[in-house]
């Protein structure tokens, strides 16, 4: 019997109170009886407006029916044959304006809760599934992956599913790019992706840690080595700063190396050899999901009060809705409208050796207001005139995007990059040398996970295209 | 893993290891440096290449037991192995067309400028030595650097070796007589190599220090090593990891790199006392 209640089932979720001091996930997930239920929302359409919102096309009314007949492993069977990732993409991709946002449901109601579903069947495939993923009967053919961020495993994974040869190469000690240096446990627990990690290797997925692509080994001699073609999902690089007297003192952080430290570093975990400042008052500069991330960490690592800082109005922060309001829920103050001018710090005139010396106090801010729109069509902030105001801190962690990382561009011959520094790729994610195909961040700056997935899946196809007409 | 292919203590403090890591024997030059962690909860410290063996496919390091990491380090014996080792990261150190050059080291910063005037020599330029010590006892590489420079001055702070003074006041003094470098090359403590930025500095002579700030990843992406260097009057943000760690002496703003460089100077030293008292308890 299909359910027409307007409403999805809600997910269920740590009280606020209580996970804003700890790193365990935030939502908890679906149970079967509840997974069956959502489905049964499901009108099963036959257009299927919802794989059109998808970047990596799943076939989501089927494995929706799937979960309807009680049948979870086949459900995950059909994501699969899309996703490389599904436990990650139910718990990070943004849904709502993606496959969700097209669904007929959320005309008059909510829409089916597809991305909770995604979820279920991912983690009760980890949780229940006993067969390893069969390999696919080699075709010979060698291909190189630079990074094992989103773009990077799903490339991997869409051609080792192919038969192909696939190494990944990972500047870091841990795969996983940004799943595991940038997202926080409470969103996506380091556990989930490891387990996807995993079932990649099972597919044949070689990876390589500890080698930097442009350093160790530059992308001439993966062809040397015999690769026949290279993806390169280096993802975002260098973190922006605004260029404001104050950012070097001790305490300011980007976003970047504060997650990192937390995160991949784990100075989340008590007794850990990463030093982090923690406690205090915190400040967050920016608007996206990074700095809910941030923010939202900085909390759980025993932050007094948490400030965002941003300079548009709540209905233009680019984070997900949800993640704001988790962050709200959890009790960190949005300071919207507004903008940081300098940062504070302390000197002692009479003690050039005074060890509070150089550390951050205070960040002073303007109050913005919404002008003309500019090319984007969004509000161009402005500054209203006398309208500073300090704010105490003692943290600060500036989370206002990335630019992409020069080491592969300044070593590769015949790679284009834009004039922001991202790698210049037709529609097919071909780069402008041949043979190598790049995708995610490395391409776009900062993006989503789900985005750069997309890019790795097309980048996987025009791969093989290239490589079965050689 | 990467094995420990030799292990050689130079002074009571100062380690040198050989590590296996062919990848990057093959690339790493002068100047460059690797980011290792010693175990799967460690943390990743950088340390600059001290030479290497392309035929053994190892790398040579040099470091002083600082903190708990390099504590921990200093526990591993030949034949042991560390969790992680990459690199080479950084941008070599330019040393082409150089004629004449003073190469400045200090402390354990000797161990890097090492590998830059042996490239030298072998290039047949004209070194000039300096290194500086705190003590006797301390002193590290003293016949290494005496087989690629022309000239060689030992300092030490106390005088129970060497000369007694600062690794500035050789350079000053030939300055004054008249010696004309192409370029001095110095790598040690930030202090120290702002003094030799600064005695130069009336002679005009172009200075290349060595930076090695506080980084993770070491590819680009934390920013955790910025630095800032007064550009014609501009303050330019730059990152060592990637932009360095070489830069041009006279630009770097050195004070705010020392102070960034204390930001976890309270933190290091309760782990370290905590990592003394646990090895304490094991002898016990």
């Amino acid at each position: 019997m299909a359910n027409m209640s307007p409403k999805r089932n809600e997910m269920p979720t740590q009280a606020p109170y209580e996970r804003a001091s700890n790193f365990k996930e935030v939502a908890l997930g679906y149970t079967e009886d509840v997974a069956i239920d959502e489905a049964n929302r499901c009108l099963n359409c036959k257009n299927m407006p919802c794989v059109d919102g998808c970047p990596v096309k799943i076939h989501i009314p089927e494995f929706i029916s799937k979960i309807r007949e009680g049948d979870f492993e086949g459900a995950y069977q059909i994501i699969s044959k899309s996703s490389s990732l599904p436990a990650v993409c139910g718990r990070v991709c943004p849904q709502e304006t993606q496959c969700e946002s097209k669904c007929v449901r959320g005309i008059k109601g909510e829409s089916v809760g597809i991305g909770r579903l995604e979820r279920f069947v991912a983690d009760w495939h980890n949780t229940f599934a006993t067969s390893d993923p069969k390999k696919a009967e080699p075709n010979g053919h060698k291909v190189a992956v630079v990074g094992s961020g989103p773009s990077g495993l799903t490339c991997a994974g869409d051609l080792a599913k192919k038969g192909y040869a696939v190494t990944v190469f990972e500047a870091l000690h841990t795969p996983g790019g940004v799943l595991v240096y940038g997202i926080p446990e409470f969103r996506l627990p380091k556990s989930i992706v490891a387990k996807e990690v995993e079932t990649l290797r099972k597919l044949g997925v070689d990876i390589e840690t500890n080698v930097v692509i442009g350093k160790t080994l530059t992308v001439d001699e993966l062809f040397d080595m015999g690769c026949e073609a290279v993806f390169i999902g280096s993802g975002a690089g260098l973190p922006n700063f605004m260029s404001i007297p104050g950012e070097a003192l001790k305490g300011v952080y980007s976003a970047n190396e504060f997650l990192t430290r937390s995160n991949l570093m784990k100075a989340y975990k008590e007794n850990s050899d990463t030093p982090i400042m923690k406690g205090g008052r915190v400040a967050v500069v920016g608007g996206g999901n990074v700095a809910m991330d941030a923010a939202r960490s900085a909390l759980r690592l025993g932050a007094k009060k948490v400030y965002i800082i941003y300079r548009r109005s709540m209905s233009e922060l680019p984070a997900r809705r949800e993640e704001v309001e988790h962050a709200i829920e959890e009790g960190i103050e949005m300071q919207l409208l507004t903008n940081p001018v300098e940062i504070l710090g302390y000197n002692n005139p009479n003690d050039p050796r005074d060890s509070r010396n150089g550390f951050v106090t205070g960040i002073r801010c303007i109050k913005m207001e919404l002008g003309e729109p500019d090319e984007k069509g969004r509000r161009r902030p402005v500054e209203v005139e006398g309208s500073e105001f300090e704010i105490k801190v003692d943290t600060v962690i500036m989370s206002i995007g990335t630019s992409p990382n020069p080491l592969i561009k300044s070593t590769t011959e015949g790679l284009e990059v834009n004039s922001r520094g991202g790698i210049v790729v037709n529609e097919e994610g071909q780069t402008t040398r041949h043979g190598v195909y790049a995708g995610g961040d490395a391409v776009t700056g900062a993006a989503t996970v789900i985005s750069a997935m997309g890019a790795g899946k097309r980048a996987a196809q025009s791969i093989d295209e290239y490589l079965s007409k050689e | 893993m990467y094995r420990i292919a030799d292990k050689k203590i130079l002074n009571p403090t100062v380690i040198q290891l050989h590590i296996e890591a062919p990848l990057v024997a093959n690339k790493a030059k002068p100047g460059q440096f690797i980011i290792l962690r010693v175990d799967e909860e460690g943390e990743r410290i950088p340390l600059t290449v001290a030479g290497c063996d392309k035929e053994n496919g190892t790398v040579k390091i040099i470091y002083q037991v600082v903190g708990s990491t390099t504590k921990k380090l200093s526990q591993k014996e030949k034949g042991d192995y560390i969790q992680d080792f990459v690199g080479p990261l950084g941008t070599p150190t330019r040393l082409e067309n150089l004629k004449k050059v003073c190469v400045i080291g200090g402390g354990v910063g000797s161990a890097i400028a090492m590998p830059i005037a042996e490239k030298l020599c072998e290039m047949g330029a004209e070194v000039t030595s300096i290194i500086g010590f705190r003590n006797r006892d301390l002193v590290i590489l003293e016949e290494e650097f005496k087989k690629c420079s022309n000239r060689l001055y030992v300092m030490t702070d106390d005088g129970s070796y060497g000369e007694k003074g600062n690794v500035t006041a050789p350079l000053v003094k030939l300055l004054e007589e008249g010696e004309k470098f192409d370029m001095i090359i110095t790598i040690g403590p930030l202090i120290m190599m702002k003094f030799v930025v600064q005695s130069a500095r009336p002679f005009g002579v172009p200075v290349t220090v060595s930076m090695n700030p506080i980084m993770i990843d070491g590819t680009g992406m934390c920013g955790g090593c910025r630095l800032t260097l007064n550009v014609d009057g501009k303050k330019v943000t730059k990152f060592a990891c990637v932009d360095g760690p070489d830069f041009n002496g006279y630009e770097v703003d050195f004070d705010e790199a020392m102070s960034r460089g204390r930001m976890y100077s309270d933190f290091e030293r309760h782990a370290y006392e905590e990592s003394c008292n646990l090895f304490n308890k094991e002898v016990l």
